[in-house]
């Protein structure tokens, strides 16, 4: 019976038994957060975080990181296969700035100061300061790091092999 | 090497998932345009463990939020019925005193630390997204609906939550609401998610060992082996990234969102340190310095109704009438007590002022249960909370009329607001101007 439903259906009858269950009580849920004017809007929002993310946020990073490769390689052409160039230290201030961007660009872009001042009685004109000054420390320790490592290895190869980056 | 074909072309209906496999759309869709080294299910379930442990602090922490603004007594709570989708009701004590504010500073910063993670944990399972045929057979089709309940909703409780906490109200919908039973159908694909996954991720998880991967080294680093899921590379690109490079950008990230707002809610010394904390500003040096909640001028406070014409009434057996002076003239108890909002920022200060229970004697309330407290607030959702008998005897809730020795100003208060210990930071009525005592 149970291995008639497999071939049938796919999975075991329990996956679909905990499945419905989920279902009816997102359901449920759903169906009373519908009591005010929510369910379109609060629709809206689930699918559209859903879009902005997998098809809109995803892709221009995989692009943004894809560009910077190979614009890396064409900048500095072949290079032993360990060492990825200035590719991590441009990658992880970017990353680093742009989260923090998606995380509070209401109080960097100022777009959330009326409600801000409503609540707080201060203004959020200090916020986009503090995001470069973040931002450009991320980049200016990442460029010192890079300078760094790379008059070690020049000098490591003028004077002997350097230890591996493998710490065994 | 796709671990599609032998025995899963036969799900009923078969003619369809043939026809789909026939039929892929460009682009994303081929498996060969996933070329990342390191996504596979080792990285996933390492990624997947960390919100296993994570989110059911952040769900149960929500949840006992909302208990903690006891919804048992009407207009208390937001939503205001949640028809049976709450953790069962229980009398939200008043000891310790910093109790509401751990419970949502860890909400807070715990969801606000996991942000990184489940983009990454996203980031590792897109492959997926785009697999085709979408789905070999109907256990597939229900498991994908179920994950896009999932992803909807861990999204939507993560955008909500952090623009509410930098009151952002781009979303037209009532926050309180739309993030409660928006936690229900995360909730609900979740379990069902862990249920389903749990044994792969176990098996994953076993396949390496954190410690060696933390010793591999960018030109020691392969691809995992080819799974039966998808996530790795059929043509892997070279690695630019380590796995432990990888893992320590993600916790890094976590950890740099951590340290740049949780100062809000660690203690008033740390506060300046939150420098993109919402709640990480400061007001000056001043006793009346400190965070606030809602501004008078935004509460509408006319402050003709705070000057010598105000009384404080309170309704028992009695009806009692006082006015500041009078009040001022009963014995006056001192605590230092945290406002801690929902919002996860707190702040601690010492407060002095009459306390509740002296006024529930003074009114003939010895039998009362609970006490109405209205403010002069006209308008909005907390012009009026209920405090339950323990918060309401509690010796060191208290009517405040005075903060770190000087009178209340108008943005805390004045003339006089309550303060009680572990309530949810609204609940601490400012302008104060009627206490109606229940049974």
């Amino acid at each position: 019976m149970v291995r008639r439903w497999r071939d049938f259906y796919g999975a075991n009858p329990l996956q679909l038994l905990a499945l419905l269950a989920s279902f009816a009580l997102a359901g449920y849920a759903a169906l009373w957060a519908s009591a005010g004017r929510l369910p379109a809007l609060m629709l809206v929002w689930f699918v559209g975080a859903v879009i902005a993310h997998d098809l809109m946020l995803y892709p221009l990073y995989a692009l943004a990181d894809r560009s910077l490769g190979s614009l890396a390689r064409r900048r500095h052409g072949r290079r032993p296969a360990d060492d990825p160039g200035a590719v991590n230290y441009v990658r992880v201030p970017v990353l680093l700035s742009g989260l923090l961007l998606l995380m509070f660009w209401p109080l960097i872009t100022r777009h959330a100061g009326p409600s801000y001042h409503f609540a707080t009685d201060l203004d959020t004109n200090v916020y986009l300061g503090r995001w470069l000054v973040l931002s450009g420390a991320a980049f200016g320790v990442s460029a010192v790091l890079f300078a760094w490592r790379t008059g070690r290895r020049h000098l490591g190869r003028s004077t002997q092999p350097m230890p591996s980056e493998s710490d065994d | 090497m796709s671990s599609s074909g032998e025995r899963d072309q036969s799900y009923w209906p078969a003619p369809l998932w043939r026809w789909l496999a026939a039929h892929r759309p460009p682009g994303p869709f081929s498996a060969r345009v996933w070329r990342s080294p390191l996504r596979g299910p080792w990285l996933t379930s390492v990624f997947g463990f960390v919100l296993l442990v994570g989110l059911p602090v952040v769900i149960l922490t929500g949840l006992l939020s909302y208990v903690a603004y006891q919804p048992q007594f009407a207009g208390n709570a937001f939503p205001a019925a949640t028809h049976g989708l709450h953790l069962p009701f229980f009398t939200w004590p008043a000891s310790p005193s910093w109790l509401y504010r751990l419970n949502q500073g860890v909400h807070v910063a715990v969801g606000m630390a996991l942000v990184p993670v489940v983009l990454a944990k996203l980031w590792s399972v897109v492959p997926k997204l785009f697999t085709w045929p979408p789905a070999r057979s109907l256990a597939q089709v229900a498991e994908r609906i179920s994950l896009g309940l999932l992803v909807g909703s861990i999204l939507f409780e993560l955008a909500t939550g952090v623009l509410n906490v930098q009151y952002e109200y781009i979303f037209r919908f009532d926050f309180y609401t739309a993030h409660y039973y928006g936690a229900w159908v995360f909730l609900s694909a979740f379990a069902v998610h862990v249920g389903l996954k749990l044994p792969t991720m176990v098996r994953s998880l076993r396949s390496r060992r954190l410690r060696d991967e933390l010793r591999t080294s960018l030109a020691d680093t392969r691809p995992e082996p080819s799974d039966p899921y998808g996530l790795v590379a059929l043509a892997p690109a070279a690695p630019t990234l380590s796995r432990r490079g990888l893992l320590a950008m993600v916790g890094g990230a976590s950890l740099t969102v951590t340290a740049l707002t949780v100062g809000e809610t660690l203690s008033d010394r740390l506060r300046p340190t939150a420098l993109l904390g919402p709640r990480g500003r400061s007001y000056g040096t001043g006793p009346t310095d400190f965070q606030i909640n809602r501004t008078a001028s935004g509460a509408q406070i006319d402050p003709a109704d705070t000057g010598a014409t105000w009384r404080l009434t309170v309704r028992g057996a009695r009806e009692v009438s006082l006015d500041r002076s009078q009040l001022l003239a009963m014995t006056q108890h001192t605590a230092r007590l945290p406002i801690a909002c929902v919002e996860g920022w707190s702040t601690l200060q010492t407060w002095s002022g009459v306390r509740l229970r002296d006024l529930v004697a003074l009114a003939g309330g010895d039998g009362a249960t609970h006490a109405v407290v209205r403010s002069l607030e006209r308008q909005g959702a907390f012009a009026q909370a209920t405090l339950n008998g323990v918060q309401m005897r509690h010796p060191d809730s208290l009517l405040a009329l005075r903060v770190n020795g000087v009178d209340l100003s108008a943005d805390h208060g004045f003339p006089a607001r309550i303060i009680v210990p572990a309530l949810p930071g609204v609940h601490n009525t400012k302008w104060v101007r009627e206490i109606e005592l229940r049974t």
